[in-house]
């Protein structure tokens, strides 16, 4: 559950208020607040979040690999709110089994290149995104560049048209 | 579902031809290699005669995978790699990978080095303001801006030359502080450079204000609302040209940005014209925060007292053993960054720029995101683009001011 010092602050508070079992946990490092949340409940915490919490810029959605721990995917979204200044982390914990978070793009259009993005670096799928495409590597590229099983230098230098 | 199959499957799309009795169409590729992108990119554009009916972007032919990079290299290593994103706001760059890893490591930054890093920061942002500018007029058919602005841009690039022996790829902020003492007679170059620069931004404006061509290509054009860029996540310029006043560095200071006197522009019109307006008062606002840090300039060091983190002076590493043991450390090992994440957003010429930095407590970053500007600003070009004429594209694309190596990364 939360810590105390958390509980307090008025972001968690409006959350805790407006579903009690929204929030896994949370930490506040450094000045900056980590909130953990559940897959299933990523999409309706956000809209609550922008609607009544003016979190109205979605800043990006990355991913962290913490290979070989499990759940393996740590999926970030950094949050903005310009009236109240203040800024906000969201994190769901993904198996590698399993690695499907859905898509939030309905609440910030602005989360589509970054959900391609994290789809194409680390093979999170998003559920419900309505182009989920590879964005920077190219169609035919196999495997996810940042996962750290991943080599840096890439598995083979081979190229289509070659 | 296998993401090979799903691409072609794009590509079929792309081509196929209309139903009989439906509108024509026809699709057109503007890229991966035009003149007004300044780099790799394709416009699929859709048309209905001269009308854009959809746009879409298709990038990554400038992708090199710097996140990728970063997590094979050291913490201090990974700044000479920042620079090669933004290629037009270098020490911007380093300044936002940089203000993160000082948070973990919790160290104190002496003055001195702060208001080293506004000064550099802000010389970047007129750098790269006025290729910006120069180059947009160039697209737009005025000529005489161009060389005028890279008159300006050469004098700059000489300071940056003088500070890290380097004309583009300037590194120059470090883990800690700066990476070098500032070269001998910096501030005469710097005094000398902005002294003249804000009657250079009157000629500019002079030039392409009363122009009336430019004029005609600009006002009205590419008119995006403010809710809309907001929801794609835009930031910068873009955005205070749709009449939200809202700038980092004055709603979360970093580096003592706090203690200048400067004015945020705004403008409401959320066109092309708004957006060169917004640019060129940035301009002179950022040259009025030079001629404040040149003159209350604070004495002492230019680099913080970390021994573990900040490599010795060679003077001390060559006569006090712990110095040179810190060395040895340092340069065998690297520096331990405490365990933990953070995130610190800066103003670059371009938006908000942040990095998202995760560390394990090794000598080498976890993860590195780059939150960039271009890449969060270039998913608004659909909405500059549809519903627009085709030859007002450019301008579009040129009032957007993306750097194609910091959409990719």
């Amino acid at each position: 559950m939360l810590p105390e010092e958390i509980q307090q602050l008025e972001t968690p508070a409006a959350i805790a208020q407006w579903d009690a079992e929204a929030l896994t946990g949370g930490s506040l490092a450094r000045g900056e607040l980590v909130l953990w949340t559940a897959r299933e409940r990523i999409a309706a915490l956000c809209r609550f979040l922008k609607e009544e919490r003016q979190f109205t810029r979605l800043v990006a959605v990355t991913c962290i690999d913490r290979y070989p721990v499990e759940p393996r995917f740590e999926v970030v979204y950094l949050l903005h709110s310009i009236p109240r200044n203040e800024r906000l982390r969201l994190k769901v914990a993904v198996h590698s089994g399993d690695a499907v978070v859905p898509s939030v793009c309905g609440v910030w259009a602005g989360a589509n290149w970054y959900e391609r993005e994290v789809f194409d670096m680390f093979g999170v799928r998003f559920e419900g995104h309505p182009d989920l495409r590879r964005i920077l590597m190219p169609d035919y590229w196999q495997g996810h560049p940042l996962r750290k099983d991943f080599p840096v230098h890439g598995h083979k230098y081979s190229y289509k048209d070659e | 579902m296998n993401p090979v199959d799903t691409a072609m499957e794009h590509r079929l799309e792309e081509i196929e031809p209309a139903a009989p009795g439906a509108p024509r169409r026809m699709v057109l590729n503007m890229g991966p290699q035009h003149p007004s992108t300044h780099g790799v990119l394709r416009v699929i554009l859709e048309l209905d005669g001269e009308i854009v009916t959809s746009a879409r972007p298709d990038i990554g032919y400038l992708h090199t995978g710097i996140e990728k990079q970063a997590e094979a290299l050291g913490w201090q290593q990974v700044v000479t790699i920042t620079d090669r994103m933004d290629y037009l706001a270098n020490l911007s760059n380093n300044l936002a990978y940089v203000l993160p890893v000082e948070k973990l490591l919790g160290i104190e930054i002496p003055p001195k080095a702060q208001w080293m890093r506004v000064l550099l920061a802000e010389l970047s942002r007129i750098n790269s303001h006025v290729v910006w500018l120069g180059t947009h007029a160039l697209d737009l058919g005025a000529m005489t801006v161009f060389f005028y602005c890279f008159r300006e841009r050469e004098e700059l690039l000489r300071i940056f030359e003088m500070f890290s022996g380097q004309r583009m790829m300037t590194s120059y902020i470090r883990i800690g502080g700066l990476a070098l003492e500032p070269p001998r007679g910096w501030d005469r170059a710097v005094r000398n450079f902005i002294r003249g620069f804000p009657e250079k931004v009157d000629e500019y404006e002079a030039l392409l204000r009363e122009n009336p061509i430019f004029l005609k290509r600009t006002q009205g054009v590419a008119y995006a609302p403010l809710e809309q860029l907001l929801d794609l996540g835009v930031t910068g310029p873009m955005i205070r040209a749709a009449g939200l006043a809202w700038d980092i560095r004055k709603a979360e200071p970093y580096s003592s940005y706090e203690k200048f006197d400067f004015r945020v522009p705004v403008e409401q019109s959320s066109d092309v014209y708004a957006r060169f307006l917004i640019r060129l008062e940035e301009m002179r606002q950022s040259a009025r925060i030079v001629e404040q840090a040149l003159e209350g300039m604070p004495e002492g060091a230019w680099k913080a007292d970390a021994p573990r983190v900040v490599l010795p002076d060679r003077e001390k590493m060559k006569t006090q053993m712990e110095a040179l043991i810190y060395h040895f450390k340092i340069v065998t090992e690297g520096v331990h960054v405490p365990a933990g994440e953070a995130y610190v957003p800066v103003e670059s010429p371009r938006g908000e720029i942040g990095f998202y930095v995760v560390s394990d407590g090794g000598t080498q970053p976890w993860r590195v995101f780059m939150r960039t500007p271009s890449f969060g600003n270039l998913q608004a070009l659909p909405a500059l683009f549809e519903g627009k004429l085709i030859a007002d594209t450019i301008a579009a694309l040129g009032s957007m001011d993306f750097v194609l190596g910091d959409v990719d990364r």
